[in-house]
């Protein structure tokens, strides 16, 4: 970045000049960035949006189409806002004096949606800036390992994911056998504990399958092919060690409990990895699985169920083959393969796009996520709307990136629809959520209205007038 | 006499190729009142159009077919033109020839799978064309290829046979390959730096402007000595004789810039930018010189010299007068290059015909094959996708893609299949090869798929 020079990446990365600039270039470049600051007053440099939290207040957007997501769509109404919660929502319904009224005449309300699915904040530049990326922790067992902690609150995926209208994601490690411990965030907020809903959600488990390649492509070596006897023992193997940890967590719980009410027994050591497995073993908090064949997804069924944990499939391609396991077991997917191939040649071309209209007549519960870095989280709307070209209803489409990911997520009560009492995660559009041609023209997440501006509309600001 | 002349022709005609004789017959197809999306002149309501011998015949309302001609009902159904993915590596059994800083000299068309299952995939999203580009690893790549997806026909139906010839330029992280960790104990390869990239391609053109004068001398008889034939040379000659399209893979703009530079230097012109993701900082340089930007719609961040690319960039360029087409660089994305162009419209505000454009019209002209196809219109090839829905809306799919008036996907037919196909599948996995073992299968111990080994799931390996 230092390298590049031109005056408009001066303002795109001013915190980074005074390192490098000299003195004589100095005044010229702090008269640049006032001059800059004037002529945008709401642009910020490149990520530090973060520190702009928007404006807090009570607002009532009118006039508009309501879509509820939990209820009937209301046609012509309004919605109040007020201390960050949506105060009210309905055809008619009392303004408080002093609310900032906003006109959605032709504009549609709909709650922000959700991604149950992402890296966001763990991975800024994919290739070529190692230093960026913080999604995968080295060794097997990272139980410990907490995604809230990684996430960078001022990445600049942030501002462009939530203009698209996506407030809420959760973002996962991955690596190794255990991740670590997955995080549901708010797409605003200057600190991680400022993002943060729910810190520790979840804890990633790459639930171990019969793996026959040696793992990892090579371009320069060939592949070792293994017996699949020999895959299949090492997968029970793993599955062995998998257990094992989780009850000695479960020990290790009992043992420290024994010794918190009987101070005459000897002082156990603390372990950071088991401790962080204790609530996950006593069903407290969901184990998240990625699995995606029939085989492994029911193996997860299984194991949840021998060890009584609470589980969450996050992959799911063939999950509504194993309808009756997931069901029996109340294991919800969050299913993230819209953008993918098939994986066998000779699969229906659409098997994957049309995985949520099966999973939706197998009675499966699910959610759409893009399963993604961070970078192309904002096209949500499409992989649930490419669903819904291949048999999943508009209706249920909707829901799979709102109310369906929010109950998913533990937080039914709180997100995914307008009803009163919920957290003021709203978008305002000219259009159906789901298009690619609509536009977002008010976002709200707390109940904070937020500029609509990240470092795309920043660089196509400084550039789109140059001659 | 005569009359039995040409009898006997005609049952010669008819014996050697029956088809020929009915040709005009089977080919011909009526699609009746559909929405019909030109992209060159309009849209149109309630409107057919007529298909005879690969052609479009007529556009129109209330088209005549003859008796035997396919009559297909295109009531509230939308119909556009085939996409044509201006970058694509769909069907290449090798897509980088690693080796050496030039690979002038290789050719995509060389390693053609005509049986790649991405190919049905793509036509199941709407695309009938594709420029199947070399790798990037080189700042000068092999010889592209442009073809048709006529998926179910032998390889050499594929190449557009008047598709001008082309060639892959690389410039960047790419060609440097700071970023791929080498081949143990091997010596870097020239070049490591943005600079050296440059010095290659201007090192290769000043070689291949002393070898053309060579063959100038010859055939004008300045010199008496035939020119050895350099395979390397020959396609970099092509391009400073203006018959061979240089398609240049970069980001940065300024390294863009400073090929369209060398460009101005050695006489020739760059066809086409490649994913030129922040071509919209130089939109003026690169319109100045009639250079077209084949680009991602949206696609940012995953690698840094991607970090500057904005969905705005489609705009911009656009409205700078800069030819732009969306591709897919990707089996995975080539399949929704409908809702890229959809994008168009939402950033920045591209109309909604020449959004569509950047998927039909405008690369199909980068690429030298609008006389042929890139929009529907009279006399051009009937290269047609007939959607259930407007292509631009999310909840649209083919039901049915053509090429010259064939049918290569056909939603229905698919969907009819499955059931049978699904049986084969049974029966084949009932084998004794295809048992588990400890069924009294015998399996082979490799697997016999074609699919890579870290691939057996979808997740890409142990991660």
């Amino acid at each position: 970045m230092q390298l590049r020079m031109t005056n408009d990446e001066l303002r795109m990365t001013n915190r980074l000049r005074p390192m490098i600039i000299s003195s004589i270039h100095r005044t010229a470049f702090l008269l640049l960035t006032a001059y800059c600051l004037l002529l945008t007053a709401n642009a910020q440099s490149d990520g530090s949006q973060q520190n702009q939290t928007g404006k807090a207040g009570t607002f009532a957007i009118t006039n508009a189409r309501i879509v509820t997501v939990s209820g009937a769509v209301i046609e012509n109404g309004t919605v109040v806002i007020s201390n960050g919660k949506i105060a009210a929502v309905g055809a008619n319904v009392s303004i408080p004096s002093g609310a900032e009224r906003i006109d959605a005449k032709g504009l549609s309300v709909y709650p922000g949606m959700i991604d149950a699915g992402t890296n966001l904040g763990l991975a800024e530049i994919g290739g070529g800036a190692p230093a960026t990326i913080d999604v995968a922790e080295t060794g097997e067992m990272n139980s410990n390992a907490k995604a809230i902690i990684g996430i960078n609150p001022h990445s600049s995926h942030v501002n462009v994911t939530r203009v698209n209208g996506i407030t809420t994601v959760l973002s996962f490690p991955q690596g190794g056998i255990i991740s670590g411990q997955a995080a549901v965030i708010n797409l605003n907020g200057s600190t991680q504990a400022e993002m943060a809903i729910v810190p520790l959600f979840g804890l990633v488990v790459n639930f171990p399958r019969i793996a026959l390649g040696g793992g990892g492509f090579n371009p320069f070596g060939a592949q070792t092919p293994v017996d699949f006897t020999e895959a299949l023992k090492r997968r029970d193997q793993r599955l062995e060690d998998l257990k094992k940890l989780f009850r000695d967590a479960e020990n290790y719980a009992k043992v420290k409990e024994a010794g918190e009410k009987d101070k005459n027994l000897p002082s156990s050591p603390v372990d950071l990895k088991l401790e962080a497995l204790v609530p996950y073993i006593r069903g407290e908090k969901p184990v998240i699985f990625t699995a995606e064949r029939e085989r492994d997804i029911r193996g997860v069924a299984k194991f949840a169920a021998d060890l009584k944990i609470k589980a969450i499939i996050l992959g799911g391609q063939e999950a509504w083959k194993a309808a009756d396991d997931l069901k029996k077991n109340d294991i919800a997917v969050i299913y993230t393969n819209i953008y993918n191939l098939p994986v066998r040649d000779d699969d229906a071309y659409d098997f994957l796009f049309e995985a949520p209209a099966k999973m939706v007549q197998a009675g499966v519960k699910f959610c759409i996520s893009t399963g993604d870095g961070g970078a192309e989280v904002r096209d949500l709307p499409y992989h649930a709307g490419l669903a819904s070209a291949y048999g999943l209803s508009k209706d249920e489409a909707l829901k799979s990136v709102t109310l369906y990911p929010a109950q998913i997520l533990g937080l039914g009560s709180q997100l995914g629809s307008i009803e009163t009492g919920k957290i003021a995660n709203l978008v305002v559009t000219d259009g159906d959520l789901l298009e690619a041609r609509t536009n977002v023209k008010y976002l709200f997440i707390n109940g904070r209205l937020l500029p609509l501006t990240s470092r795309h509309t920043e660089l196509f600001d400084s550039f789109k007038n140059r001659k | 006499m005569r009359k039995a002349i040409v009898f006997l022709m005609l049952v010669s005609i008819s014996l050697i190729s029956p088809n020929l004789l009915f040709a005009q017959s089977k080919n011909e197809i009526l699609i009746r009142n559909a929405t019909v999306l030109t992209a060159a002149k309009g849209t149109f309501e309630n409107t057919d159009i007529l298909i005879q011998n690969g052609k479009i015949a007529k556009i129109g309302k209330s088209l005549k077919a003859s008796a035997n001609a396919q009559i297909i009902d295109g009531s509230g159904k939308f119909v556009s033109p085939g996409i044509v993915d201006c970058h694509s590596h769909t069907m290449l059994d090798a897509v980088n020839e690693f080796s050496y800083s030039v690979t002038s000299m290789t050719r995509t068309r060389d390693v053609l799978n005509p049986k790649d299952i991405a190919i049905y995939r793509a036509l199941a999203g709407g695309v009938t064309t594709a420029n199947l580009l070399h790798g990037s690893a080189n700042a000068i790549g092999g010889q592209n290829i442009t073809v048709k997806f006529k998926y179910g026909k032998a390889v050499e139906e594929f190449p557009i046979a008047d598709a001008p010839p082309g060639i892959k330029f690389a410039l960047g992280e790419n060609p440097k390959r700071t970023n791929f960790n080498p081949t143990p104990n091997a010596v870097p390869r020239y070049p490591r730096t943005r600079m050296g990239v440059m010095e290659v391609i201007r090192d290769a053109f000043v070689r291949a402007r002393d070898y053309k004068k060579e063959w100038d001398d010859f055939r004008a008889k300045k010199s008496n000595v035939q020119p050895r034939r350099d395979l390397e040379l020959e396609p970099l000659v092509e391009v400073l004789e203006g018959k061979r399209l240089v398609h240049a893979h970069g980001y940065r703009s300024d390294e863009h810039l400073n090929l369209l530079l060398i460009a101005d230097e050695f006489g020739f012109k760059v066809a086409t930018l490649q994913h030129a993701l922040e071509a919209y900082k130089i939109a003026p340089e690169i319109a100045k010189r009639g250079t077209g930007a084949s680009i991602f719609a949206d696609s940012w961040s995953y690698k840094l010299e991607a970090y500057d690319s904005i969905p705005y960039n489609g705009y911009i360029l656009w409205k700078a007068g800069v030819s732009v087409s969306i591709n897919s660089d990707s089996d995975e994305r080539m399949r929704r290059l409908n809702l890229d162009a959809a994008k168009m419209m939402k950033y920045g505000g591209v109309p909604e015909e020449e959004a569509l454009k950047m998927i039909t019209l405008n690369p199909a002209k980068q690429l030298g094959i609008d006389r042929r196809t890139g929009s529907i219109e009279v006399g051009k090839d009937a290269d047609i996708v007939i959607w259930n829905a407007h292509p631009f809306s999310v909840y649209a799919h083919p039901e049915l893609t053509m090429i010259e008036g064939e049918i290569y996907f056909d939603r229905s037919k698919d969907l009819t299949r499955r059931a049978e196909l699904q049986k084969e599948r049974e029966t084949l996995e009932k084998l004794d090869v295809n048992r588990p073992p400890g069924s009294g299968g015998t399996p082979p111990k490799v697997p016999t798929e074609q699919r890579r080994a870290d691939l057996d799931d979808a997740d890409g390996g142990n991660r």
